[in-house]
């Protein structure tokens, strides 16, 4: 027996509607559990090898067991340190132009450019970097790795610190000009100290990205096996150190390659985990 | 917007010595970005002239790359087979991404309460967070053995007999090939093809969705007859977004796409380099000035491809989101 269409029509329909919304929770919790199996592999392959001398020792040679990656950790905060000291000013001062001072064409430029710096191929900035200072003037070194990664963090300050400055009310611009203050002490004394807080996070997201940069850094601080703490020589780098160790043939490596990525994710999640949860609360707050 | 005032006119005459300085301060660091991104053009253009003079657009059509000059093969640089796994590997991986992507953008802005789509989307997007290292070594040690030892059996099993289906899976899985190069990039590309998505579907006007709704439509009906039209030309520029990244992408892939092969060929199972990866594993090995400047030249090349689909996603996007202001309330 058919039957009438109008009835069959209308349970496709609500079929349909009904399809389509478990289709889309399905794909949302395949989503989800990739991060949960990727975090949940590194942490039961990575934790075995996490002990004292993890921290504080440098590698053993092939064959010995034992030993730590000292020396990457060291040189991971070293270049960090000093990329982030040579991006700030330029990522802070882009930021800065692009909101308080930009207008016309020039602006509309530098803008672009940041968009354009901010997705180029990280490899690129490598090859950029070599050409430009390691072939002639560092070698391959701990300097040439942290301009890479303050290339790298530029544009992701400017981008980040760009969103912040934009949140503060025109009404607090108004008045501080209104009492006749230069604006440049408007910006400096008024608009970037309102913010502050969100500067920060916006600069702490571009460390937790450039942390774990490793495709710059191997052709430009090259890695090191020993501690160095001479900028000035190759450098070893967290994520240089666990690519070495992944892509080696030596079992006791590979656990020590789990447990670098479980550090250098922890850091990196913390540092963004951070970042995500401070910036919501506090756009929520000054809105 | 803020920028508004202090460019208002006239503002600017009735300064304070100060304001000049730190308005030139402010602009002088700003140009450093220009002159960053014109400083990669150029320096990386210069240094691949010997390359480009050399081998000329049979850089890009020739298949044979051999950096050493022997009495039967001679020195010669064609990209083609790096070219065609970056092709190879970014299709893959917007195939599978941007169904997930998509699905879940749907899924956490349209379908599920706003206290179970919020977490689910900070969880997909801290995806992003994880360095590429990171999906490299899950990649070699978790990936590779499972694409080797089930999925790619599974695959030849249902597809190998099909006539065009079956040259993709021809050949033994080896686990390391362009097929898992692919998957390891749809899952890096998946935060930003969300992401974007999302911001997307946001912007379509909340009154066709409730008025569609109004008129008794299904979830499904308001979907894929007022949703996804509008928010068309956005999610290609979300997934274009993905796909310049997954161009770029150097480390993960490097680690599981074998790099030993320059065969191009259908099946998906052959190792292979994408551009990145052969500039990664190549590039301290270059000894001759033409290798070198071979190698540039492939940066060069990854860095206007990647440019090109960066710009086309910007424009897509940004058409969409200024068009409407609707959805402020």
């Amino acid at each position: 027996m058919r039957r009438d269409p109008e009835g069959g029509k209308f349970l496709r329909r609500r079929a349909a509607g009904a399809a389509s919304i478990a289709v889309a929770s399905i794909l949302a919790f395949a989503s989800v559990a990739i991060l949960f199996v990727i975090v949940g592999h590194v942490v039961v392959n990575g934790i075995g090898s996490l002990n004292a001398d993890f921290f504080t020792k440098i590698p053993k040679p092939y064959g010995e067991s034992g030993g730590g990656i000292a020396q990457a950790i060291m040189g991971t905060v070293m270049m960090l340190l000093l990329a982030a000291v040579i991006a700030i000013p330029f990522g802070v001062g882009t930021a800065i132009y692009i909101v308080e001072f930009g207008r016309g064409r020039f602006a509309e430029v530098v803008r672009f450019a940041v968009e354009l710096l901010a997705e180029l191929p990280s490899i690129v900035v490598g090859v950029f970097v070599w050409a430009l200072v390691v072939r002639n003037l560092t070698g391959y070194s701990g300097i040439a790795g942290s301009l890479a990664l303050a290339i790298i963090m530029i544009p992701i300050i400017a981008r980040g610190v760009e969103e912040i400055l934009k949140l503060v009310p025109d009404s607090l611009r108004e008045a501080a000009l209104a009492l006749g203050t230069p604006k440049w002490k408007v910006v400096v004394f008024i608009v970037i100290p309102t913010v502050l807080p969100g500067i920060l996070t916006g600069i702490m997201l571009s460390v937790a990205r450039a942390a774990g940069e490793t495709a710059p850094l191997l052709l430009t601080a090259l890695g090191n096996s020993f501690f160095n703490f001479d900028l000035r020589k190759p450098m070893a780098a967290m994520p240089l150190q666990i690519y070495t160790y992944a892509v080696s043939p030596y079992d006791d490596w590979h656990a020590k390659a789990w447990a670098s990525t479980l550090v250098l994710i922890g850091l990196v999640g913390i540092l963004s985990g951070a970042v995500k949860f401070f910036t919501r609360r506090w756009k929520h707050e000054s809105q | 917007m803020s920028r508004s005032i202090f460019s208002r006119r006239g503002a600017a005459r009735a300064a304070d010595p100060g304001d000049r300085v730190f308005a030139a301060l402010v602009a002088a660091m700003s140009s450093v970005v220009i002159l960053l991104v014109v400083g990669f053009v150029v320096l990386l253009t210069i240094d691949s002239m010997p390359s480009i003079k050399r081998f000329g657009l049979g850089f890009l059509s020739g298949s044979i790359w051999n950096p050493v000059e022997t009495e039967i093969n001679h020195l010669n640089f064609g990209a083609l087979p790096y070219i065609f796994g970056t092709v190879v590997t970014s299709v893959i991986a917007l195939v599978i991404a941007t169904p997930l992507a998509l699905g879940s953008a749907i899924f956490v802005s349209e379908y599920a309460p706003s206290w179970l789509g919020k977490p689910v989307s900070f969880i997909i997007e801290l995806l992003v967070a994880i360095p590429s290292v990171a999906y490299g070594i899950w990649g070699l040690f978790v990936l590779v053995p499972l694409m080797r030892g089930t999925v790619e059996p599974f695959l030849q099993q249902i597809l190998g007999h099909i006539p065009i289906l079956g040259a993709l899976v021809d050949g033994p899985p080896f686990g390391q090939d362009l097929l898992t190069g692919g998957v390891v990039l749809s899952i890096m590309i998946l935060p930003t093809i969300l992401s974007l998505s999302r911001e997307i579907i946001a912007q379509v006007p909340r009154l066709q969705k409730e008025g569609m709704l109004a008129l008794g439509a299904t979830r499904w009906e308001v979907l894929s007859q007022a949703i996804l039209p509008y928010a068309r030309g956005g999610i290609i520029g979300a997934a274009m977004l993905g796909l310049a990244r997954a161009i770029g992408e150097t480390m993960a892939v490097t680690m599981v796409i074998g790099n030993s092969s320059t065969k191009i060929g259908a099946s998906l199972f052959t190792p292979g380099y994408t551009i990145a990866s052969a500039i990664a594993n190549q590039f301290t090995e270059a000894d001759s000035e033409i290798y070198f400047s071979a190698i540039v030249e492939l940066g060069l090349v990854l860095l206007l491809v990647a440019s090109v689909f960066n710009i086309a996603s910007r424009f897509l996007v940004s058409r969409l989101t200024r068009r409407t202001g609707a959805n402020n309330a």
